[in-house]
C-alpha cells in the first residue's frame, strides 16, 4: 500500500504574525565611505599583526585575543551607530572594536605591553580595556557577562531617556551562557534598545558550534523571548553595515531588542596559546582565499574605479600608524609603583 | 469540644501579628477553607482560613487589635450538635498582654517550633551614643525594616538616578516588606519588579551604574546572591582598577544575610567574610536601626560598589533613630557601642545584640566589657579595635558566622600583627559552628552563637 504523501503544511513552522525586521539590505557606500571602512579594516589586521608579533617578542603577556578575519563586523555595524549616545559594550577580544570606535591605537598598544600610558594605566590589558568618553564600556573578561552588562547600559539610556541604544557583542561560545538568556528575558519585557551582536566565528576556542550549540542557528535564540534575529555575512562589510541601519531602526523605533548572528571567522587561533589542533590548515586557508573581508572590499574599491596603487599610500599610512604605536608601546615605561594601590576604590573613606 | 482558633504564625520569625480584620462574625457557620479574618503581620497582611467545620461560638480577640501573640485563642468554633451559645470558657480569652505573661510563667504552652535565633535576636541597645548624633536630637522608635525603607525614600526624593530593582521590590511590598510603599511614590520605572534571574539582573544593574545611574540591587536573601557573585566581585569590584580609574559603578547590593529562623542551610549563611575579602568593595553590616539609615544612606552616595548586609531577624526591631533631616553616617568606622574596661568584644550585626546581652551579664560579675561594632567590614576601622585593645588588653571576637576564615579571624590577624604588645591573653573567637546549619530547633540552636556562650569565652580570659 503506497503511502499518503506527507502534507507539506505539517512540515513548516506556522508562520508568526508577529513583527518582524525587514531582511536587510546591503548598504550602498559611496566611494569615500568605503575607502574609510577598509582603511578601518585594514588598521585593525595591521594592528593585530603587529600585536602578535610583539606577543611573540614578549613584549605582550598573558592572554591575548586577535580580530584578525572579523574586521567586517565591527567596522560595519559600528560605522551605522552615532557616537554621541549610543554605547558599546564586548567581551575580551576586543581591540577590533575599540579602533573602530576611533580610539587611537597607540594607547591601546601601550595597554597590550602594559605601560602607564595605556588606556587603563596598565592595570587592564588586552582583555580589559575601557574608553568612557568614547562610550566604549569594556572589555570584559568573563565570558557572557558584557551580554548582562550591556542590557544595564540599554536600561540606563531607556531610563534616561537619552535616545541611545547599546551594542552589545558577544561570540558563539557566550551565546550558550545562561546569562545571556536571563538578559534577552529582561530586555524583551522592558523593550530595552539593545542589539545583540553574535559574532559566530564558529569556535568557541577549539569547539566548533556543531559541538557546541543545540541550535546552532544562533540568529534564532531569541526566538523563546520574541526577540527577532537576523543572519548576516560578517565577512562582508556592507551587508554588515546594512544589518546595523535595520536593527537600529528596529531598535529606535522602541520595538525592544534585536539579535544580529554575524557569520565570520577568526584566522588565527582563541589566544596567542592556541594549538590549533581543532581545525585544518587548510580550512583557515580556503576562508582566506574565498572570503576575505578586507579582499572583498578592495575588489569592491577596485569596480569603483579605484586602482591597487591608489591605495599604496593608505596603507602605507596605516603601516607608519601602527609601527609607531608599537614603538610607543615598547617604549612608554611601566606604570609608576605607586599605580600598584590606586583606583582600587574610588572615594577615600 | 468546641475548638481554639489559635492565632497563627504566618512566617518563620513571626511572634505577634495585628488581627486587622474579622471576616465572620459570631453565630456564622464556617467550613473548611472559609476566610476568617486578616492578619497583619510585620511583612504582610495574610488571610487567615478555617480548618475545621462549625459555628463561630465566639471572637474573643477583637479586630484591630495588636501584638497578638502566636497561639493566643482568638475565637471558639462550635463543631456540629453543640450549642454554639455557650461556649466553654476558654483561658485565652484574656488580653493578650496577659497571655504573653502567662506564657512566661509555667502556662503549658503549645510546642512550638523554636528556632536558634530566637537567643540571636536580642534586642538590645547600645549605651553608648553615636558621636555623630548631636546632642539633644530628638529620637524616634523605628524598626531596622522602615529604617532601611526611609534611607531609600530619602536619597530616591534626591537623586533621580537611583533607582530599585529585584524580586518582589515594588507591587508584593518587599519579600520582606523593606521596600514598602515605594512603588507608590517613585513608580514602577523607578521600582522594578525582575524575575526570579539574579545573575541577570545583578549584571544589569551593574551595568546601568557603569552607564551613570545609580542602581540599588535588592537581593531576596544574599544567599540567592551567590548565583550573581560574579557581576558583584568580576564586575562591580574589579572594573575601576581594571580601566584605571575611567569606569565607575556606584551601585549597592543589599539584602538580609546570616541566619534566618529554621529555613535550613542553604538559606543562613552569613557572606560578610566572602566580600570583605575583595578589593574594590565596601562591605557595610550594621546593627541598629540608626545605623542602617545612616549607612545605607552613605553607601547610596558613594561612588564605589557597596555590598550591604542586613538581617532578616533584625528587621523587625526597633530602635531609636535620630530625628534629622539627614541623617548619614561615615562608611569605614567602627563604634563603641559600650564603653568597658576589662575586655574588649568586637563584633558587627546581629552579634553585636548577643555581645551586649553577654556584657550586661558580665558586668554583674564584675567584668566591665567594650563593646565595638565594626558596622563597615571593608575598609575595617582597625584603629578602633587596637585602641581599644591598649586600654582592655584582651579581646574576644562575636561574629554570628562561619569560623574559618572569618571575620573573626582577620581581626584575629591584625592584633596579632599591630597589637601583640597590648595582648595579656589569646585573642578568642565565639562563632557559629564549623557545619551547615541545621534545621531541627535544638541542633540550630545548638549551632548559633549565643550570649551564653560569649560569658563563658570571657570568662576563660577575664
Amino acid at each position: 500500500m503506497a503511502k499518503a504523501p506527507a502534507k507539506k503544511a505539517t512540515t513548516e513552522p506556522a508562520k508568526s504574525n508577529r513583527e518582524r525586521p525587514s531582511e536587510p539590505e546591503r548598504y550602498k557606500a559611496s566611494k569615500e565611505e568605503l575607502l574609510e571602512f577598509y582603511k578601518q579594516m585594514l588598521l585593525i589586521r595591521r594592528f593585530e599583526e603587529k600585536a602578535g608579533q610583539l606577543y611573540g617578542l614578549g613584549f605582550i603577556g598573558g592572554f591575548c585575543h586577535l580580530y584578525i578575519g572579523q574586521e567586517a563586523v565591527a567596522v560595519g555595524l559600528q560605522s551605522g551607530l552615532d557616537g554621541d549616545k549610543d554605547s558599546v559594550i564586548t567581551g575580551y577580544r576586543d581591540h577590533g572594536h575599540m579602533l573602530a570606535y576611533g580610539i587611537d591605537p597607540k594607547v591601546i598598544m601601550a595597554e597590550l605591553t602594559g605601560r602607564g600610558a595605556g588606556i587603563s594605566r596598565g592595570k587592564g590589558g588586552s582583555m580589559h580595556m575601557f574608553s568612557t568618553e568614547k562610550k566604549f564600556y569594556g572589555g570584559h573578561g568573563i565570558v557572557g557577562a558584557q551580554v548582562s552588562l550591556g542590557t544595564g547600559l540599554a536600561f540606563a539610556h531607556k531610563y534616561r531617556e537619552d535616545g541611545g541604544v547599546a551594542m552589545a557583542y558577544f561570540g558563539d561560545g557566550a551565546a550558550n551562557q545562561g546569562q545571556v538568556y536571563e538578559s534577552f528575558n529582561m530586555a524583551e519585557l522592558w523593550k530595552l534598545p539593545i542589539i545583540y551582536v553574535i559574532e559566530n566565528n564558529q569556535y568557541a576556542m577549539g569547539t566548533s558550534v556543531n559541538r557546541a550549540s543545540s541550535e546552532d542557528q544562533l540568529y534564532k535564540r531569541g526566538e523563546s523571548f520574541r526577540i527577532p534575529g537576523i543572519q548576516v555575512d560578517g565577512m562582508d562589510v556592507l551587508a554588515c553595515r546594512g544589518a546595523a541601519e535595520e536593527a537600529l531602526a528596529w531598535v529606535r523605533a522602541g520595538k525592544g531588542p534585536i539579535i544580529l548572528e554575524m557569520k565570520t571567522y577568526r584566522y588565527r587561533g582563541h589566544s596567542m596559546s592556541d594549538p590549533a589542533k581543532y581545525r585544518s590548515r587548510e580550512e583557515v586557508q580556503a576562508v582566506r582565499d574565498k572570503s576575505d573581508p578586507i579582499e572583498a572590499v578592495k575588489r569592491e574599491l577596485e569596480a569603483m574605479g579605484v586602482k591597487e596603487d591608489d591605495l599604496k599610500p593608505l596603507e602605507q599610512e596605516i603601516r607608519k600608524i601602527v609601527n609607531e604605536s608599537a614603538d610607543f608601546a615598547e617604549s612608554t615605561p611601566e606604570p609608576d609603583p605607586a599605580e600598584l594601590y590606586t583606583d582600587v576604590l574610588v572615594e577615600s573613606y | 469540644m468546641a475548638i481554639e482558633l489559635k492565632m497563627p504564625a504566618l512566617s518563620p520569625t513571626m511572634e505577634e501579628g495585628t488581627l486587622a480584620k474579622w471576616l465572620v462574625k459570631e453565630g456564622d457557620f464556617v467550613k473548611s477553607g472559609d476566610i476568617l479574618a486578616e492578619i497583619e503581620t510585620d511583612k504582610a497582611t495574610m488571610e487567615f482560613e478555617a480548618v475545621d467545620e462549625g459555628t463561630i461560638a465566639s471572637i474573643l480577640v477583637a479586630e484591630g487589635t495588636d501584638n497578638v501573640k502566636v497561639g493566643t485563642v482568638i475565637a471558639m468554633v462550635a463543631g456540629e450538635g453543640e450549642d454554639a451559645s455557650s461556649p466553654a470558657p476558654a483561658p485565652a480569652a484574656e488580653a493578650p498582654a496577659q497571655e504573653q505573661k502567662a506564657g512566661e510563667s509555667e502556662a503549658p504552652a503549645p510546642k512550638k517550633a523554636e528556632s536558634g535565633t530566637q537567643q540571636l535576636a536580642s534586642s538590645k541597645a547600645s549605651t553608648v551614643s553615636d558621636p555623630a548624633i548631636p546632642e539633644g536630637t530628638e529620637m524616634v522608635k523605628t524598626t531596622v525594616r522602615e529604617a532601611l525603607r526611609d534611607a531609600m525614600a530619602e536619597e530616591m526624593r534626591a537623586d533621580d538616578r537611583i533607582f530599585v530593582m529585584g524580586e518582589e521590590v515594588a507591587e508584593y511590598q518587599g519579600a520582606y516588606k523593606v521596600t514598602q510603599g515605594l512603588l507608590d511614590e517613585f513608580g514602577p520605572k523607578r521600582v522594578i519588579d525582575t524575575p526570579i534571574t539574579e545573575y541577570g539582573f545583578a549584571g544589569i544593574g551593574t551595568g546601568a551604574a557603569m552607564g551613570g545611574l545609580r542602581p540599588i540591587v535588592e537581593f531576596m536573601t544574599f544567599n540567592f546572591a551567590m548565583q550573581a557573585i560574579d557581576h558583584i566581585i568580576n564586575s562591580a569590584a574589579k572594573t575601576n582598577y581594571m580601566s584605571g580609574g575611567q569606569m565607575r559603578c556606584p551601585i549597592v547590593f543589599r539584602g538580609p544575610n546570616g541566619a534566618a529562623s529554621r529555613v535550613g542551610a542553604q538559606h543562613s549563611q552569613n557572606y560578610a567574610p566572602w566580600y570583605a575579602s575583595v578589593p574594590g568593595l565596601i562591605v557595610i553590616a550594621p546593627y541598629d536601626a540608626a545605623d542602617a539609615k545612616g549607612l545605607l544612606k552613605a553607601a547610596i552616595r558613594s561612588e564605589d560598589p557597596v555590598v550591604f548586609l542586613e538581617n532578616e531577624l533584625l528587621y523587625g526591631r526597633s530602635f531609636d533613630v535620630p530625628r534629622l533631616d539627614d541623617h548619614v553616617l561615615p562608611i569605614g568606622k567602627a563604634r563603641i557601642v559600650r564603653a568597658g574596661k576589662d575586655v574588649t568584644l568586637v563584633s558587627y550585626s546581629i552579634g553585636v545584640g548577643v555581645s551586649l546581652e553577654a556584657a550586661e551579664t558580665l558586668a554583674g560579675e564584675g567584668i566591665d566589657c567594650e563593646v565595638i561594632d565594626l558596622r563597615t567590614l571593608r575598609p575595617l576601622d582597625t584603629a578602633t579595635v587596637l585602641e581599644s585593645l591598649k586600654k582592655t588588653n584582651r579581646l574576644v571576637v562575636v561574629e554570628e558566622g562561619w569560623p574559618t576564615c572569618s571575620i573573626a579571624s582577620e581581626i584575629t590577624a591584625v592584633v596579632m600583627e599591630q597589637g601583640f604588645d597590648d595582648l595579656d591573653a589569646p585573642v578568642l573567637r565565639v562563632t557559629n559552628e564549623d557545619v551547615p546549619l541545621p534545621y531541627a530547633a535544638n541542633l540550630e540552636k545548638l549551632a548559633l552563637i549565643d550570649a551564653a556562650k560569649v560569658v563563658a569565652t570571657v570568662k576563660k580570659i577575664a
